[in-house]
């Protein structure tokens, strides 16, 4: 079979104020023709340049690129001819509807106008975008972007596609069709596909996997062939007497554990070597423990071979830090709350509580009304009607001493990036009203928490992802609040850089923060207390995680994931809407 | 240009022009910027002095003085007020209310007389200099009409022996709006043009749309052409409307042919729009580029175009920069085909230069937008 | 009010301005280079304007009129003509600005006694050249006549004019337009730090972040309106130095009585940034808003043209204008050597102005989310 991509020995340098950057180092790698291959790695591992490389956007420094056996370099605009390319952010125009959207592409793509019609039906048909070819894309949710980019993509049928995170911050639901889609398109039209992604379970469903690290790569092949080097070294750990937050904590300081993540009630444990571990010393002192192995995953691989091991961070976080607990019981109470945009009802009749030192979570897709709902609490939008008390405050009422009780983090990052690390946290903990001796604690503090020191001179902008989400929740912790905002923390954050983040909530929530939290990675709702799932400004459904799983099971499907049970919810909810 | 170039040129004039219609701004900066400026400046800035306040001190007055106060007073070009003494007179100077003085000493009359030397003082205020002239010699006017007319009386021979006789060509009664109004076309222009593409190469960038963009096999020729095509279109709108304005209503005559005022704003507005992508294409971030277009354009155009101030007058070194601001060429062409009609010696050296400024900006323009994300 | 937090604000906005090699460069160079160049460039003095002569007399008192024209640094004759159809062209191709006709009867005409036109064509495409201009010739020609006359032993008129222009005695339009482009400048810096500030946060989402914290938006204004205050002084002190050093133009007036006016101007041009930021939801939009007001407001000021020659609804219209009350304090300080006194007119509304649109900005923060 013919390569459709190839790289020999290719390296990509940036050149930055003070110091180069690697992006890739000497990669090599052949992707085969139909085939969905995909690029697997941490944040600033290099898959958007290679990506870009691969587009005939960036030129090499050294080696050479191969498209459909053109040479990129020389022959850029063929190769171009030649790939479907959907950039991060989709690459649409906002202000033009879909069908614009589809005509500027296909006019680019040079797709002759005859065809067009036909093409764009089937298309539409495809991604279920027909009924909403007149909406502008900006008016589109995350998921029907996503869909429109990838028609754009694909106008012309293109002998390569190239998917550069196509799935982040999209819903399960929306993600489920397109991966469908990608592989009509493969079996079809024999269509070769390269695509990133920071959802590892999105790996196994690849023909073929790479793995990038640091610009190096790692490893190539099935995504099998990465697991089965796990084999023997995975189980699962429940107890009776610890809550599974707790018990995460306490396994992932235990010796030869690898990674510990919390799986439905109990929690999953990747081993430095495959011998099975005994109670005792995973677990001293600490009765009915059982343990059984479990079949590696393709995320075991990843984890195992790129997670340092933990360097007991964790319980610094809550060190030093000093929450003064209120007395009430119920901390956040929204009652009824709507918020209404011209004739669009972005949050609908919503009502939920919040209790001291839970962990309450908002799941639903993008555009399904958690950021407004968090803009109403946080007091950065008023509410069309209803009631919303946050620590006994209604914050868009209130005076700025009630904020005082609050941190907040953004959904995008949204720290000063011509500011340096020190100096966006000097500013955030001043404007707490921190000085002096408490302020310079708190400062340092930050920086040994979060491991900023390296970088406490370095310009926010420039920081790595993983160090910018750390920056801002570390800016959000300076003065010590009882609540925390956490709006999709995790969004576009590489697993590793997940766990970190899970484990420091986790320590901040067992001294006493109260965590409300939004999210799309339906797998985290395993770390709340209780959530509610959204969707189109409604909660459909509230309590804890393995209620929602209850709600899913089925005979069919005896033990349901998360996102099992999302899916199944937000069919419902279409069910009844249809029949209304 | 093959059929698939002409099929991506067309698509990229047809997003570009579906995004300006969606975004009231461009077009409000088309249409609505020209209207109001138009109506500021022509209205706003003139230069022809009118109703000077002058204050005139008689301090004995008599028949004599009174004649001398009554040609102020009969002149159109002030308001006389009367003042009993210097002092008074002075501080109503300090206070800016009269920007003049005609000052008539209690021994005006007995020295006029007695035929001796009989001095009238005038004390003008000198800082705005240019109305401090055009003040003084509408008082020396004034006087030269009482002196010829006091001569008369006295049976004198003539008093002026020279006489000036003057012939204002292309705008006889030097009025000063007949010469504003074009400039202030060119100011307007380079306005329009600069701000409509300064943004729209930078948003592309802060949006990730210009890497979809370059992913397909758009060539930067055809990405450039299918924006300054739309916004030329515009400008042009602007233009006609400009022009219109000005005809009709501030009666500004148009003696050149309409068609060379056309060709000729065409390339200039090519060539704001270069300077505007340009902008557009170095800053790649809408703030940056937003600082230099407001530095860049308006103030440079505004002073160093010979729109309002005389270029020959200026220092050697600061001429040879004008040439650097290509709304001088065109506020040259506007000046001669609206008063002058078509001179065609300035209109096509004018033409000439704007044509290389064109290609000099085309060229830089395409040297920065290398294909490429780097 | 906590002066902390406005202090922390202020730090992070001069970091945010001045951290930035380009933005530094943005606010500090433009302005200085403008300076010079406007201020050599500005000017409706006259020197070297181009004069074709048609000389059809050639007589004694012709060339004797035309030696004190080539005398005079106002004209330079760059041609001599002999022919009627020669003047179109060089007026038409802006060879010269005007053509001085002496008829064939000058010199005849003036030994009888008689008057003796001196016919001038003048290119009217700038009127207000073609005016000083003309104004100078006459000024020439009254010498000329004058002593013409005591040459002829007769007595040259015995009233005169004595006329003196105060506070700019040899009426150097220098004198009246640098302090004006003082003005402008100030004015351009003092949008380009505060015009974007808050459009800039909002795309950014920083200005949310700011929002949840206990800062009042009573602080986050002014935080964000003394670095703009601060860096439009330093500049405009820059500026008055090389104003008084380089120009020589006189500083007559009290310094403390320009200083409270430049701070009063600044603090209204940085209240208009600070609004129209508030207004914007965009960068572009911000951007606009500012040429929108930046281009009236140079227009309306009287920098240029006075606003006495304005048609009276416009005259209204400058009123809002706070440039136009800065341009008075800055040439009274400098020219007339005005102090607290004759000003009072001009501070006061600046302050109201300044305060008016900062109130605005401050009630449009919370406002205006989307």
């Amino acid at each position: 079979m013919a390569n459709a991509l190839t790289f020999a020995t290719v390296s990509k340098r940036f050149r930055g104020d003070s110091h180069t950057i690697i992006a890739l180092d000497g990669v090599t790698f052949s992707i085969q023709s139909g085939q969905v291959t995909g690029l697997i790695g941490p944040d600033g591992a290099g898959k958007t340049t290679l990506m870009r490389l691969a587009a005939s956007l960036l030129r090499p420094d050294s080696g050479v690129i191969r498209v459909m056996g053109l040479d990129s370099d020389a022959q850029s605009l063929a190769v171009q001819s030649s790939v479907g390319y959907m950039p991060q952010r989709f690459g649409l125009y906002e202000d033009l509807s879909v069908w614009e959207n589809l005509d500027l592409y296909a006019d680019l793509q040079g797709l002759a106008l005859d065809t067009r019609l036909v093409r764009y039906n089937e298309l539409m048909q495809m991604t279920g975008l027909a009924p909403f070819t007149d909406r502008l894309a900006g008016k589109l949710s995350g998921g029907m972007k996503q869909k429109l980019g990838l028609a754009c993509a694909l106008l012309r049928s293109p002998a390569l596609l190239l998917l550069d995170e196509p799935t982040v911050g999209v819903d399960p639901v929306s993600r489920r069709e397109l991966w469908q889609i990608v592989y009509r398109q493969v079996e079809d039209q024999g269509m070769s596909v390269l695509l990133s992604t920071a959802y590892l379970n999105e790996a196994e469903r690849c023909d073929k996997v790479i793995l990038l690290h640091e610009g190096k790569l790692l490893g190539q092949g099935e995504p099998g062939e990465f697991s089965r080097t796990m084999q023997g070294r995975t189980f699962t750990v429940s107890t009776a007497g610890l809550s599974c937050r707790r018990l995460q904590t306490k396994l992932g300081y235990a010796p030869e554990v690898l990674d510990a993540l919390v799986e439905g009630d109990a929690v999953r444990l990747v081993m430095a070597s495959a011998q099975l571990p005994s109670a005792a010393t995973l677990l001293p002192g600490q009765a009915g423990v059982s343990i059984s192995p479990v079949e590696p995953r393709f995320e075991d691989a990843f984890v195992a071979r790129l997670k340092r091991a933990p360097e007991g961070h964790q319980a610094a976080l809550t060190m030093g830090l000093n929450v003064s607990v209120g007395q009430e019981h119920e901390v956040i109470r929204v009652h009824e709350l709507v918020r209404r945009f011209g004739d669009f009802v972005a949050v609908n009749q919503v009502s939920f509580s919040v209790r001291r030192g839970e962990i309450f979570g908002l799941l639903g897709a993008n555009g399904a009304g958690k950021s407004t709902t968090f803009r109403m609490l946080c007091g950065l939008l008023p509410a069309s009607s209803g009631e919303v008390a946050v620590a006994g405050h209604d914050l868009s009422r209130a005076g700025p001493d009630a904020r005082r009780h609050i941190g907040y983090m953004a959904q995008k990052f949204s720290l000063y990036g011509d500011l340096s690390v020190m100096q966006n946290l000097r500013f955030f903990s001043s404007v707490y009203g921190l000085r002096g001796m408490q302020q310079k604690q708190r400062l340092a503090w930050a920086l040994a928490t979060f491991e900023l020191s390296p970088y406490r001179s370095a310009n926010a902008a420039d920081l790595p992802l993983g160090y910018k989400q750390r920056l801002a929740f570390a800016v959000a912790l300076m003065h010590e609040p009882e609540i925390l905002f956490l709006d999709e923390p995790t969004s576009g954050v590489d697993p590793l850089a997940r766990r970190e983040f899970w484990a420091r909530t986790n320590a901040l929530a067992e001294a006493g923060v109260t965590v409300l939290v939004t999210t799309h990675f339906m797998e985290e709702a395993n770390y709340c207390d209780r959530l509610v799932i959204m969707a189109q400004g409604e909660v459909l459904a509230e309590g804890t995680p393995q209620d929602m799983k209850a709600l899913a099971r089925t005979d069919a499907q005896p033990d349901p994931s998360m996102e099992d049970a999302f899916i199944r919810l937000i069919e419902q909810h279409q069910n009844k809407a249809n029949t209304a | 240009m093959n059929a698939s170039a002409r099929m991506r040129v067309w698509g990229m004039i047809r997003k570009e022009s579906l995004q300006i219609l969606r975004d009231p701004s461009s077009i409000s900066i088309a249409f609505v910027m020209p209207v109001v400026l138009l109506f500021l400046f022509g209205y706003g800035v003139s230069l022809d002095a009118k109703d000077i306040a002058v204050g005139i001190v008689i301090e004995q007055p008599d028949t004599a003085s009174d004649a001398l106060a009554g040609a102020f007073e009969r002149s159109a070009f002030f308001r006389p007020q009367r003042f009993e003494s210097i002092q008074m007179a002075r501080q109503a100077l300090d206070e800016h209310r009269i920007d003049g003085v005609v000052w008539l000493r209690s021994d005006f009359s007995t020295r006029l007389f007695s035929g001796n030397e009989a001095p009238i003082g005038v004390i003008v205020n000198g800082v705005d200099s240019n109305q401090a002239n055009i003040t003084k010699r509408y008082i020396e006017g004034a006087w030269l009409a009482w002196l010829d007319h006091y001569a008369g009386i006295r049976g004198q021979s003539i008093l002026m022996p020279v006489e000036l006789e003057s012939r204002v060509w292309f705008n006889a009664a030097l009025s000063s709006r007949l010469f504003l109004v074009p400039g202030l076309i060119a100011i307007i222009m380079t306005l329009i043009g600069s701000l409509l593409t300064a943004m729209v190469v930078a948003r592309e960038w802060e949006r990730g749309t210009m890497e979809a963009l370059m992913a397909t096999p758009l060539r930067m020729t055809e990405m450039l052409a299918g924006k300054l095509i739309p916004y030329f279109v515009l400008g042009m709108g602007g233009m006609l409307l400009s022009v219109a304005l000005a005809v009709w209503q501030f009666d500004v005559p148009l003696r050149g042919s309409f068609w060379l005022l056309m060709v000729s704003s065409a390339l200039f507005m090519l060539v704001a729009l270069a300077i505007g992508l340009l902008i557009s294409v170095v800053s790649k971030n809408q703030f940056v580029a937003g600082q230099v277009a407001i530095i860049a354009t308006f103030l440079p155009a505004f002073i160093l175009s010979g729109f309002l101030f005389d270029i020959n007058s200026m220092p050697e070194v600061i001429q040879w920069l004008t040439h650097l601001i290509p709304a001088r060429y065109f506020v040259a062409i506007l000046q001669t085909l609206f008063l002058a009609g078509d001179v065609w010696p300035v209109v096509l050296s004018n033409m000439g230069a704007l044509l290389l400024m064109l290609v000099f900006f085309a060229v830089l323009v395409w040297h920065k937008t290398g294909k490429g994300l780097e | 009010m906590h002066l902390n937090y406005i202090v922390a604000l202020m730090l992070k906005e001069f970091l945010a301005v001045l951290r930035d090699k380009r933005s530094r460069f943005v606010l500090i160079a433009p302005p200085v280079v403008q300076l010079l160049v406007f201020s050599f460039a500005a000017t409706y003095d006259l020197n070297h304007v181009p004069v074709a002569i048609y000389d059809e007399d050639r007589g004694g008192e012709a060339r004797a009129l035309i030696a004190r024209l080539e005398g005079s640094p106002t004209f330079e004759i760059v041609v001599k003509i002999s022919h009627q159809d020669e003047i179109a062209a060089l007026i038409d191709n802006r060879e010269v600005l005007m053509v001085l006709h002496i008829g064939q009867n000058f010199s005849t005409e003036l030994q009888r006694g008689e008057r003796a036109p001196l016919q001038v064509i003048l290119d009217g495409r700038n009127s207000n050249t073609a005016m000083v201009a003309m104004n100078y010739l006459h000024t020439v020609l009254l010498d000329y006549n004058r002593s013409w006359l005591s040459a002829q032993g007769q007595n040259s008129p015995k009233v005169s004019l004595q006329t003196r222009a105060w506070y700019n005695e040899n009426l150097q339009s220098r004198w009246f337009i640098v302090p004006g482009i003082m003005g402008l400048l100030i004015l351009v810096v003092a949008l380009l730090v505060t015009a974007l500030s808050v459009a800039r946060e909002r795309e950014a989402g920083t200005f949310d972040q700011l929002l949840v914290t206990p800062l009042r938006p009573a602080e986050i204004l002014i935080g964000k309106a003394i670095p703009g205050i601060i860096i439009g002084g330093l500049e405009a002190t820059l500026i008055l130095v090389l104003m008084v050093v380089l120009f020589d133009i006189p500083l007559r007036g009290d310094l403390g009585a320009l200083y409270l006016g430049i701070v009063l101007f600044l603090l209204s041009a940085v209240g208009m940034g600070l609004m129209i930021s508030a207004i914007a939801v965009t960068q572009q939009q911000a951007i606009l808003g500012a040429f929108l007001f930046l281009v009236p407001a140079v227009i309306l000021s009287g920098f240029s043209t006075p606003i006495a020659n304005m048609p009276e609804p416009v005259q209204w219209l400058t009123y809002l204008d706070p440039l136009r009350y800065f341009l008075v304090v800055v040439r009274g300080v400098m020219l007339e050597g005005d102090s607290y006194a004759l000003l009072m007119h001009q501070y006061w509304p600046m302050v109201i102005i300044g305060v008016g649109s900062l109130v605005m900005a401050g009630w449009l923060f919370r406002r205006r989310m989307y």
